[in-house]
Order: C-alpha cells, then structure tokens, then sequence
C-alpha cells in the first residue's frame, strides 16, 4: 500500500533518515520503535508528508506522492493522523471537531457526517460528549475523539505518532483498546510507540529505528525475543 | 484659577471638533484593519523565484518605514507630497486618513503576525492531515483561535488611533485639538480648551475600551478552555 524508496531526511545539516526503504502492506500493523531522536516521527510524518523528504519517493497507492503534481490534500484525506498532542480544535466543541473536514473537505452531507460522527463517538465509547469542548476531557478523552476524527474522513491507513506518550498513565489503557477494536477491523496502521507489551501484542512487524535507519524488522517474536543486532539488545533492556 | 464659565458658547465647536475626530477614527480603524491584515498576509506571502519574495519583501520594508518614521512626519508628507509629487488634489482631512491608515496598518500587521504565531503549530498540522487546504485551515482552523489573541492588542492600537487623530491638526483638521486651539485663540484661556478636548478624548478612549472588552468577553465565552 506504501512504499518509502531511499528516504532521506535532513533538518538543516542535520540527517535525520538515512535511507529508508519500507513496505506497509495493506491490514498489516506497523510499529516503530526505538530510541528518542532515532526517526521514527519524522519517518511517520514523511508518509503524509507533514514533513517533505529531502530525497526519496514515498509511493501510496501506486502514485508517487512526493511528485510535485501529487494532489497531497487528496492524499492526506486518505490517510488518518492521531498526534502525540492530540491537536484537537479548541474552538470546536466535539461533534464538530469530528465533522469539519468530511463537511468542508469531503463536502458531505451534514445529515450524514453527523449520524456518521455519533456512530464514532460510540465507537470510541464518548457518546455523552458530543457537545462538550476539549477543555473539558481528559487527555484520554481527548486522544479517542482525535481518533474518531480522524476515522470521520474514511481513511484507508491510520498514522500513529505516539499517541500514548501525552497521557497519564491510568488512561493509556483506554486508548490503546480503541485502536486494538481498530485493528481487528482490518485497518492498515504504522503506530509509533514507546508502550512496548503494546507493540508486541499488535503488530504484525516490528520496525527498530537507530539513528535515522532501520536496524531491525520482523516479527514481535522475532526482534522482542530474539534481536540480533546489538542496539536493539541494549534499548530493549533499558524498556522491558 | 481655571474658569469654564466663558466657555458655554464654545461647546458647538467642540462638538463639531468631536464629530470630525470620531469620523476621522472611524474611516482609519476600518481601513486600517483591512490594510494591516492585507499586509500581514503579504509578509506571510512564499510566492516568490528562488529566495527572493517580493511581496513579503515590500511588506516588510512598508512596515520598517511606517514604523520607523514619526506619524507627525508621515501626515505632513502625504498631505504636501500628494499635491507636489502625484498632483492630486486631496483634502486634509483624505490625507490625515490616508497617512494614519497607512502608519496604524503596519503595527495592525505585526499585531496579526503575533496573533497567528501564538496558535500552537499543531492545529495547522491537525487540520492538513486531514485533507484541508493551507487557506481553508487557516479560515476554519487558525483564525479563529487567532482572532481571540489578536483582539485585546488590536483595541489597544484602535485607542492609539484616536489619539493619534490629534496630529491631524497640523494641517488644518478641524478636530478636537485644532477646536481647543481656536477656542484658545477666541478666548485667550490658555488650560481650559485643552482639558475640555482631552476630557472628550478620555470619554471616547474608554468607551472604546469598554466596548472591545466586551467583544472579547462575547468571543471567549464561545469556548471554554
């Protein structure tokens, strides 16, 4: 579904991917892990091109989406986001933060959007908010109508930037079952995460990242019960 | 001692003093905000070949200039320079408009700079991920958070317009400071035409104040944060 073909990525002189090349496949789960400053946001952020990759092509889809003539606001409509900060719209209250886009993007109908918005909020079990402000949820509260925000658009992949590395500790639970009731529904996911027992238990393949590459993949079993390259041997023992 | 009692038979000439400042701030704080946002988003401008912007570099310089020159200065100028180097003839009372429109919408600009700066970046992102272009989120996303930073700092500059409707005096205008002066002139009372003008002002200044924090308070109740 994505290919990412020689992804580089520099902030200034500073590299931060250094040829990456991954293929997420349709219904497959993706988790990145690995240490902080290693990538693994910057390569999730690269797939809908929040941030542009400085050489490389990202293929979604069969269109290369790092071409100048890409439509990426088309793109992005097809792909979900769900941020570290949530990044909900304060000024919205809840029902309409999950009904801007598919009204103003994907210019449905409001009729539509809005039974569609309720049937997520129950989804995310928040049926009793629908009129609440963000200010008024808590961080958990808030990451599961960010989801259900994005789900509002029909993505055909879901983008995970940590989503819960924001959140006390007693409410990381409840968004990790929204996104696991996600998963069984067959949703193509990259999730990066530091929530280990989390990534083991839900992705088909595990991505470690080092220092802008990819040191490791495979199965959970194979890089959490048997690494091979030295680094992961010494992060993994520093988090479990 | 000071004597207002000579002074009843002047108070039309306030009045009409009042009428002249108040349109004269009205016209400029309309114009201004529309020029100031205008010049905001062509400073913000990325359109341009290779590094070099145009747009958002005449934006800047417009501002340095109105910023960096004195108001008095900049009314003289375009009330002398239109006739001497366009060769229309514009009226004191245009050109006091246009010099303190053009002077108030560079600080409005940096007012609306700071204001959009202020609404944490993550909103932009939220909203382009989810399909909107840069404009729409900036029409649904970003401006209305923004226009809740921008509002308390904008009232200030809109107070500073009234007040500086008084340098329009200097060619001739006949607002409330030139009304004190010719009552000054009538009467030869040297204090109480000045401190009848700035009680006017004072009434004018905070009523406006009143005014916009209520707009702020009608905005801020609009979410609950």
């Amino acid at each position: 579904m994505i290919y990412v073909k020689d992804l580089y990525k520099n902030f200034g002189k500073t590299p931060v991917l250094s040829g990456i090349n991954q293929h997420f496949k349709k219904g497959e789960v993706t988790v990145i892990i690995g240490p902080s400053g290693s990538g693994k946001s910057t390569l999730l952020r690269c797939l809908n091109l929040l941030e542009a990759p400085t050489s490389g092509s990202i293929i979604f889809d069969g269109q290369n989406i790092t071409d100048k003539k890409a439509d990426i606001n088309k793109i992005r409509q097809r792909m979900g986001m769900v941020f570290q900060q949530f990044n909900l719209f304060p000024h919205n209250n809840v029902i309409n933060n999950i009904m801007l886009a598919p009204v103003h993007v994907k210019r449905m109908p409001q009729q539509d959007i809005y039974k569609r918005g309720l049937e997520l909020l129950s989804r995310v079990g928040l049926s009793s908010k629908e009129k609440d402000y963000p200010a008024s949820l808590s961080g958990g509260q808030k990451q599961r109508i960010a989801i259900a925000r994005a789900l509002a658009m029909d993505p055909e992949v879901m983008l995970f930037d940590e989503p819960t590395s924001a959140l006390d500790p007693e409410m990381v639970g409840e968004v990790l079952d929204v996104i696991k009731n996600l998963i069984k529904e067959g949703m193509t996911m990259v999730i990066v995460t530091h929530e280990m027992g989390f990534a083991r238990e839900v992705g088909d393949r595990i991505l470690f990242m080092d220092r802008g590459t990819i040191l490791e993949e495979g199965t959970p079993e194979e890089v959490f019960s048997n690494p091979k390259h030295q680094r992961t041997i010494e992060f993994l023992s520093k988090v479990l | 001692m000071l004597d207002f009692s000579s002074l009843d038979r002047y108070i039309p000439k306030f009045l009409e003093g009042l009428k002249v400042t108040i349109g004269l701030s009205i016209a400029t704080v309309i114009l201004a905000t529309v020029l100031g946002f205008i010049i905001y988003f062509m400073k913000a401008s990325k359109s341009g070949i290779g590094k070099f912007r145009p747009i958002s570099a005449f934006a800047v310089v417009f501002i340095e200039l109105m910023r960096g020159t004195p108001l008095l200065l900049q009314i003289l100028l375009v009330f002398s320079g239109g006739k001497m180097l366009l060769g229309i003839d514009i009226s004191a009372f245009q050109s006091a408009v246009i010099a303190i429109t053009l002077n108030a919408s560079a600080f409005i600009a940096e007012i609306v700079r700071a204001g959009i700066e202020a609404v944490d970046k993550g909103q932009m992102e939220a909203a382009r991920s989810l399909g909107m272009s840069r404009s729409l989120a900036m029409r649904l996303v970003i401006m209305p958070q923004a226009i809740k930073n921008i509002l308390p700092a904008i009232g200030n500059e809109f107070v500073n317009i009234i007040k500086a409707s008084s340098m329009a005096s200097v060619i001739g205008v006949g607002e409330l400071t030139l009304a004190a002066k010719i009552v000054q002139g009538a009467t030869y009372l040297a204090l109480e035409p000045l401190i009848i003008s700035a009680v006017f002002y004072l009434i004018l200044t905070f009523s406006l104040g009143r005014l916009m924090s209520w707009i702020e308070r009608r905005f801020k109740s609009s979410d609950i944060r």
